[in-house]
């Protein structure tokens, strides 16, 4: 298990590394430009040597500092996770040292992130989008995309010049916490309203 | 009409002929497999470079089957999400309910009976044996072999009817709650499942004699698809994929959850890491788990199966709610703004069939996820793909895919 010990030398070799209140596992707070130095040292001296996760937040469009990467390590010799958050500088264009290179493993999921939260993944070898096709014009997973989406041309534009057709909003109409809120409350019941589903 | 006759030397390049084999000398020819095409097991879709049958490049394409589903999850409260985690790995649905509950309830702090446990270990590892029995059989098929199919997806029928007596349905089971589980199991049920247990290592010798020492099954695997020790963990393999390449790593055995340390049970490891030992390893693991399932139904614990300290979080009892104020209003609490979760973060990842299933969650308090990430088996099992494939012959691209088990409703999300 990890001990006091493993905490405070990684504290005193690392300047921005600091602890944060955690629950379940080790949780660091380490600057952005450290975070290599310190994954490489926890990989080779630490055995914390599989990368189980990496990924970002979105603290929403009002918040000082609007995204952060989190990861995940496991050590198999300490039978314990640790997390790192770091936070991404630049609310606008945000980026990020990618840490492929030390963790194979983070290549898919900095991929992931950025295709999620655009999250600009420096000296990746291959930063282009996974989930959502090439082209995609936003970023879904961030605070300020409405979750039935946003009308989008269609990924094949041949395609598209036929059919005149595009990627629409999903309804929402019946989902949940989504009623109308003006007329009465029968008025409001989700098939009486939403005239879309029955074309 | 007059007739050419043209004189081919036919030499190394065989039937392309000595015109055709100076065009594609040194050419390299694409080749698009998927993403709807019966190896890859769902909408996966592979973009490779030939040089003859040689693969050079593989560059896999995700995302035809991508829903949304961590944008969903913060668009409802944490009960309204144990239905989407069906549709994840939806080979082992039972298994995916249990990790997300009990990353919610790592989140809350709660403590649950020892029944309830008890259940969640059984219908886990229930799921893991129907999920094995199906990447089995398909796994044979991939290499050639359509019997053994036939055999792993008559006991799989069996379980599916099992689950349906248990939850109500066979594949999208939402058989968790956080707190504890949606029903406690029905009459003569367990019964059932040893009836169960015990024939189900019959079919599985079956399968064994059809494959296991099969001449064309060995040739077929043996030596295909090797990942080495150091490159499973560099590229974040979970689960059994992991424990053939020979890493010794069971999260039940090494981050024990839900009284799996009460269980006598052997993670069963590979040697060499290529697709014979990811195909023995399954079939270990399906004997081991119904080692457990005996052990669970030996010493089944009486009592709830749901925590009461759950109060508000987990639905009180139907007659309760028509009967009494304070249970009246618990539900409708649930039911409208959802199950109050403390604020704060956690980590949770549960031994699935697939991999390590991982749920990352961020609370801010309330009934609905600030952010839940979902840590997809599959999705990191795929990434060594481009790293792997080539060198292999694409014959062997049918096997290799196969041996990995991965599914996409998880892998895309």
């Amino acid at each position: 298990m990890i001990d006091q010990d493993f905490t405070e030398s990684l504290l005193s070799r690392f300047k921005s590394v600091t602890k944060r209140h955690h629950e379940d596992c080790l949780t660091l707070e380490c600057d952005s430009s450290e975070v290599a130095e310190l994954l490489f040292h926890l990989r080779d001296e630490e055995t914390f040597d599989l990368m189980v996760d990496l990924t970002a937040i979105d603290h929403g469009e009002l918040a000082e500092i609007r995204f952060s990467v989190v990861s995940h390590l496991y050590s198999r010799i300490h039978r314990d996770y640790l997390r790192i958050h770091s936070i991404c500088g630049d609310n606008e264009s945000p980026s990020f040292p990618s840490v492929s290179s030390i963790f194979p493993a983070a290549n898919w999921h900095e991929r992931e992130a950025y295709d999620m939260f655009g999250i600009h993944f420096t000296d990746h070898p291959n930063l282009k989008r996974i989930l959502m096709w090439d082209g995609y014009p936003y970023y879904p997973l961030r605070k300020d995309f409405p979750l039935a989406g946003i009308e989008t041309p269609l990924p094949a534009d041949d395609v598209a010049e036929v059919t005149q057709a595009s990627v629409d909003p999903a309804p929402m109409m019946g989902g949940p916490f989504v009623s109308t809120t003006d007329g009465n409350m029968s008025d409001s019941e989700p098939r009486a309203k939403d005239e879309s589903w029955t074309e | 009409m007059s007739t050419k006759t043209v004189e081919v030397n036919v030499g190394d390049v065989g039937a392309r002929g000595a015109d055709a084999s100076h065009q594609v000398d040194g050419e390299k020819m694409a080749l698009n497999v998927g993403p709807s095409h019966p190896t890859t097991h769902g909408v996966l879709r592979l973009m490779m470079d030939l040089d003859g049958d040689v693969i050079t490049r593989c560059e896999p394409v995700l995302g035809y089957l991508h829903r949304g589903d961590e944008k969903i999850a913060e668009n409802m409260t944490y009960n309204q999400f144990v239905p989407y985690t069906d549709r994840l790995d939806y080979l082992a649905p039972l298994a995916n309910n249990v990790a997300y509950a009990i990353a919610v309830e790592k989140l809350t702090g709660i403590e649950l009976p020892e029944r309830c446990q008890a259940i969640r270990v059984l219908v886990s590892e229930m799921a893991r044996i129907s999920s094995h029995l199906l990447g089995m059989g398909v796994f044979g098929m991939d290499a050639g072999a359509w019997t053994p199919f036939m055999y792993t997806f008559t006991e799989r029928e069996k379980l599916y009817t099992l689950f349906e007596e248990l939850t109500g349905a066979r594949f999208t089971t939402s058989y968790t709650r956080i707190g504890g589980v949606a029903r406690d199991i029905p009459e003569g049920w367990l019964g059932r499942v040893t009836h169960f247990c015990e024939n189900l290592p019959k079919a599985i010798d079956e399968v064994e004699k059809l494959l296991t020492r099969n001449r064309i099954f060995l040739d077929r695997t043996e030596g295909i698809g090797q990942v080495s020790k150091e490159d499973a963990i560099a590229y974040g393999f979970t689960g059994p994929n992991l424990r053939a390449s020979g890493v010794d790593l069971d999260l039940r055995k090494d981050k024990p959850y839900s009284g799996y340390e009460k269980y006598d049970f052997d993670v069963p490891i590979g040697t060499r890491g290529d697709c014979y030992d990811r195909y023995l390893i399954r079939i270990e693991e399906v004997r081991q788990s119904l080692r457990i399932i005996k052990q669970v139904i030996d010493d089944f614990p009486s009592g709830l199966w749901y925590s009461e300290d759950a109060k508000k979080i987990f639905a009180p009892p139907k007659d309760k709610i028509l009967t009494s104020m304070e249970e009246l209003i618990q539900n409708f609490m649930i039911v409208t703004e959802g199950p109050q979760i403390p604020a704060g973060e956690v980590y949770f990842e549960a031994e699935n069939p697939k991999g390590a299933l991982g749920f990352y969650i961020v609370s801010k308090g309330g009934g609905v996820p600030y952010r839940l990430k979902i840590r997809a088996p599959s999705f990191c099992n795929l990434s060594i793909l481009e790293h792997m494939v080539p060198g292999h012959m694409l014959s062997d691209i049918t096997v290799i895919l196969g041996s990995l088990d991965f599914v996409m409703g998880e892998c895309d999300r």
